[in-house]
């Protein structure tokens, strides 16, 4: 690691010994000096700085367990027997371990966007130098990466002030990863503090990467208006060579797009894309498309439409080179994270790197060059697609159904499918020339492919899906709009207040993975149901590209219907999985600009705040990384509440509230110092739903928050209601918690409220001006 | 009939709960119980045994040995529409998340639930909550009526056809209507 001369200006600083004034500060390693406030109380903050915050909220939102497993296999002491409250040999019970598992997670997935970050800058420095400019919104943007703020007290400018911080956050990481070895951390209220402070340090590698990559590459700067992209296998031209780009790290997929222009080939070839590769490509020319989320990867090579494919990191498949080997496709890996068993080829000429992989004595390369991935696979795809014209990977219908009858119905494939498909019922139908059950599946399959591996007769099970849809696949045509970035301080200034009041009922993020238990679709129906309530809706990743692959009644998708700027009714794609960084940013800033809290360095007040007044949800609706648990635990210690769906409870932990424990939803008034019971708002930090109809009904409640005002209360209680009536046929049973004063009540369904609320002898609260730290309060109780 | 898990990689360990092969047994560990509970998914309303769903089959039970009910997800509309009144609804994290409580008082606040059944859930949704109570609730006894064998539970009935899970209802209620 390179070491540089840390410089920090403290302008006044208050500590527990006076007031410091004018303080320089040089000890070695950060950049550029430069917060415009005061630096706050904890300025690089170690795993242990915020741990009193985090107690704060694991009090409230305790951990429930549900371990995969009843063992522990980490040691050669093992494996430990932790079932029934047995310690393992090394004195570790089943809360802790679990919690250590969680960590880990967690680590894996801030490390994985850390070292991203990393190299994207470390490119991004070769081509553009470190004194290159921070911009992702010009001057509607002035607070450029409010989560570094928040965290370090140091506001960027260049490209070689976020190298050093990424030398604090690896830092941390190390730190984090290394309490889970054997014999260190103990309790598992103290690993699930580190899983915050995990989360914190995923969110500031998320800010580094995509404020790197905005303000080089030329993506949109926080664009309302950003374009439309054609999105779906069916967009794709398979009369052109076509270019197949998956992963996340966008550098070589622009390499593609430069040499194309440079060439003058725009036009003569698909570039197209899976994955958050696919976002950033199409952020930096929107003429790149999008085929869809992760769990188009194998229906896609299956297809035999690409012709060269190009993987970088994160989310490929571990098998991609050998099912491209399948469909007579060259790959060329172009991460050091991701080298596939492939030569390293960086520094052979090009022309011989091409020559082999159309003649075919090469399969795949691993090339570390962006620039030289971009002309190799041009040239590769204008070379290769001429001859793989004429090939099929798909069944023919006959073969299909002479394959079916092979099936012996064994129901292997259905025990190993995540989501109990009925696959045998499928097949069998298929093997007497009925295709539909099979095309059925093709809506809800998530592509894992478990199917094919379990199957005893080596049935392509996945091939016969994905034949059985071909006409479905060549219809899936739609539009999603490119990742704007940032959001505008303009337009936070607009809705900071009407969101802090609660009149705008809240601000829900779908975000993540494509694991769905009942396919993407549902995804798109929960965006537009909220949208159509004027929530601000805001989406990335995957979860951006599944809600924008489904049309409405007007054969409109999401991003068509509604427009794309950060305010009620709106729906906003911030772009990839870095992006996310953007969606707490916005949360970090409505604190910083509307009610103008310190933001250097300030975490825990900010937090506080967006816990109490920010009504924010995150939905998570197909979580299934590393990357997710650590983006969800960065909000969870940020105040924001996260849903996932069924099969997010594999992350084996919630975060739960009880709402019938009055005591757990006492907040200080930062008035007077009194405490006042301000009911479970908001109730769960961390949830996994079983329907889309709960979650739905879950979302409209954990946007409410203690500081609502009464007109704000009264309008989310009533999406609240009116979606609890819907879905479950009646009114909630918890009204009576969320009633501070009879003007919150809705006023057409006074009558039915005040009737339940006499039932439960409800009386009237005062609504503070809420926090959960005592250092807020401006008059101390006497 | 077989107590492998339903799904082929959901293996838990050394604690495996026991099958439930006959229904007297059932019966058996609903007539030791002081305060029982059924729990009911959304997928009880989706899955067909015969001609009836697996929820008419469930509502009969709750009927038959005046069990608690505590509906799930949007479960409860489904309970509602057939004319099954008596249900409280909650989601299933949080009624899990309550019953490791050996404080908690139930819903009616009449003490805790000693058995408690499940049915109609996702597979591996509920895999984790019969691990999630087994380890953190070791007082409780836990009861899948699935009909796909969960090792997490205290008891489970095994991997049985829709047609067997039928059969296996039907002789249920039989035996409940004859007490």
């Amino acid at each position: 690691m390179k070491k540089r001369n840390i410089e920090l200006d403290i302008k006044e600083m208050k500590t527990g010994f006076g007031l410091m004034k004018d303080i320089k500060l040089s000890v070695g390693g950060i950049s550029e000096k430069t917060a415009d406030q005061q630096l706050g109380p904890t300025p690089f903050p170690s795993s242990t700085d915020l741990r009193e915050w985090d107690m704060k909220l694991l009090e409230r939102y305790k951990p429930f367990y549900m371990p995969f497993c009843d063992l522990c296999c980490l040691c050669t002491f093992g494996k430990c027997d932790l079932s029934d409250g047995k310690r393992g040999a090394c004195g570790l019970n089943m809360e802790a371990q679990q919690s250590r598992i969680v960590l880990i997670a967690c680590c894996i997935g801030a490390a994985t966007h850390t070292a991203h970050g990393r190299h994207l800058v470390e490119d991004l420095i070769k081509k553009f130098g470190r004194k290159s400019a921070l911009d992702v919104g010009g001057t509607n943007v002035e607070i450029l990466a409010p989560i570094i703020q928040l965290v370090t007290g140091i506001k960027p400018r260049h490209l070689g002030d976020i190298e050093d911080i990424l030398d604090y956050v690896e830092g941390e990481i190390t730190q984090l990863l290394s309490s889970t070895h054997t014999g260190q951390e103990g309790s598992n209220i103290d690993f699930e503090s580190k899983v915050l402070h995990a989360g914190t340090m995923d969110h500031v590698a998320l800010e580094i990467a995509d404020i790197a990559q905005i303000s080089t590459f030329g993506f949109p700067k926080s664009d309302p208006e950003a374009a439309l992209v054609d999105t779906g296998l069916g967009v794709v031209d398979s009369s052109k060579p076509v270019i197949m780009v998956v992963g996340h790290n966008v550098p070589p997929a622009i390499g593609i797009m430069d040499y194309m222009t440079e060439k003058d080939l725009s036009g003569q070839l698909e570039v197209c894309g899976l994955c958050c590769t696919a976002h950033d490509i199409t952020r930096y020319d929107p003429k790149a498309k999008i085929v869809g989320p992760i769990s188009w990867q194998l229906r896609f090579i299956r297809s035999g439409i690409p012709d060269v494919i190009v993987v970088d990191e994160q989310c490929i498949r571990a098998d991609a080179f050998e099912e491209a080997k399948k469909i007579k496709a060259p790959v060329i890996a172009s991460s050091s994270k991701n080298c596939l068993g492939l030569k390293d080829r960086t520094k052979d000429p090009t022309d011989e790197i091409v020559a082999d992989l159309i003649q075919g004595k090469a399969l795949g390369v691993l090339i570390l060059d962006p620039d030289k991935v971009g002309e190799v696979a041009v040239r590769t795809s204008l070379g290769i697609a001429p001859k793989r014209k004429k090939f099929k990977n798909l069944p023919e219908l006959d073969e299909l159904i002479l394959e079916a009858k092979r099936c012996t119905k064994c129901s292997e494939c259905r025990r190993s499918c995540p989501n109990d498909m009925l696959i045998p019922e499928a097949i069998d139908a298929a093997a007497g020339g009925d295709l539909s059950l099979l095309n059925d599946l093709y809506d809800v399959c998530v592509g894992c492919g478990r199917c094919e591996e379990a199957c005893p007769n080596d049935l392509d099970v996945h091939s016969f899906i994905v034949k059985a849809a071909e006409q479905k696949i060549k219809n899936e045509k739609f539009k999603t709009r490119s990742g704007r970035g940032a959001i505008q301080d303009v337009e936070i200034r607009k809705v900071g207040g009407p969101i802090v009041l609660g009149e705008i009922p809240g601000v829900i993020a779908h975000v993540g993975c494509a694991n769905y238990p009942k396919g993407g679709e549902e995804v798109a129906e929960m965006i537009e149901e909220f949208a159509k309530r004027r929530y601000i809706i805001l989406t990335s990743g995957c979860a951006a590209m599944s809600a924008g692959m489904h049309k409405n009644e007007d054969g409109k998708t999401v991003y068509e219907s509604f427009p794309g700027d950060f305010d009620a009714g709106c729906v906003l794609n911030v772009g990839s999985c870095v992006s996310n960084s953007h969606i707490a940013g916005a949360a970090i800033k409505i604190a910083s600009i509307f009610a103008k809290r310190n933001l250097n360095a300030n975490y825990e007040e900010i937090a506080d705040y967006i816990l109490n007044r920010v009504g924010a949800v995150g939905i998570s609706w197909g979580a299934m990384s590393q990357k997710a648990a650590s983006i969800a635990s960065g909000f969870w210690r940020l105040g924001i509440p996260v849903i996932v769906g069924p099969h997010g409870s594999k992350y084996r932990r919630m975060l739960l509230g009880r709402k019938d424990r009055d005591s757990d939803w006492e907040v200080y008034d930062a008035r007077t110092g009194e405490r006042d019971y301000v009911g479970p708002s908001p109730e769960h930090l961390f949830y996994a739903a079983e329907t889309k109809e709960e979650a739905m009904v879950m979302m409209a409640k954990l946007c409410m928050r203690p500081n609502d005002t009464s007109r704000g209360r009264a309008m989310k209680l009533n999406h609240y209601i009116d979606l609890h009536k819907r879905y479950y046929g009646r009114m909630p049973d918890d009204i009576h918690l969320y009633v501070r004063r009879l003007s919150d009540v809705p006023i057409t369904m006074k009558d039915e409220i005040v009737r339940i609320l006499d039932q439960k002898e409800w009386k009237e609260k005062n609504i503070p001006d809420p926090t959960i730290l005592p250092r807020m309060i401006r008059k101390k109780e006497r | 009939m077989s107590t492998t898990p339903w799904q082929t990689a959901e293996i838990p360990g050394p604690k495996r709960g026991l099958p439930l092969h006959r229904c007297e047994t059932l019966i058996s560990l609903l007539n030791n119980s002081k305060n029982p509970l059924l729990i009911i998914g959304h997928k009880a309303a989706e899955i067909d045994l015969g001609n009836r769903k697996f929820i008419d089959y469930l509502i009969d039970l709750a009927r038959g040995r005046t069990i608690t009910v505590v509906a799930t997800a949007h479960t409860i509309k489904e309970l509602t529409n057939r004319g099954f009144q008596n249900a409280s609804s909650m989601p299933l994290m949080d009624i899990a998340n309550r019953l490791r409580d050996t404080e908690w008082r139930g819903i009616d606040g009449k003490g805790a639930y000693d058995v408690v059944l499940f049915a109609g859930f996702p597979y591996y949704m509920a895999w984790l909550v019969f691990s999630g109570l087994k380890h953190m609730s070791s007082q409780l006894k836990t009861i899948s009526l699935d009909g796909q064998y969960q090792p997490n539970a205290s008891w489970s009935i095994q991997n049985v056809s829709p047609l067997e899970l039928e059969k296996f209802f039907v002789n249920l209620l039989e035996k409940i209507g004859e007490m």
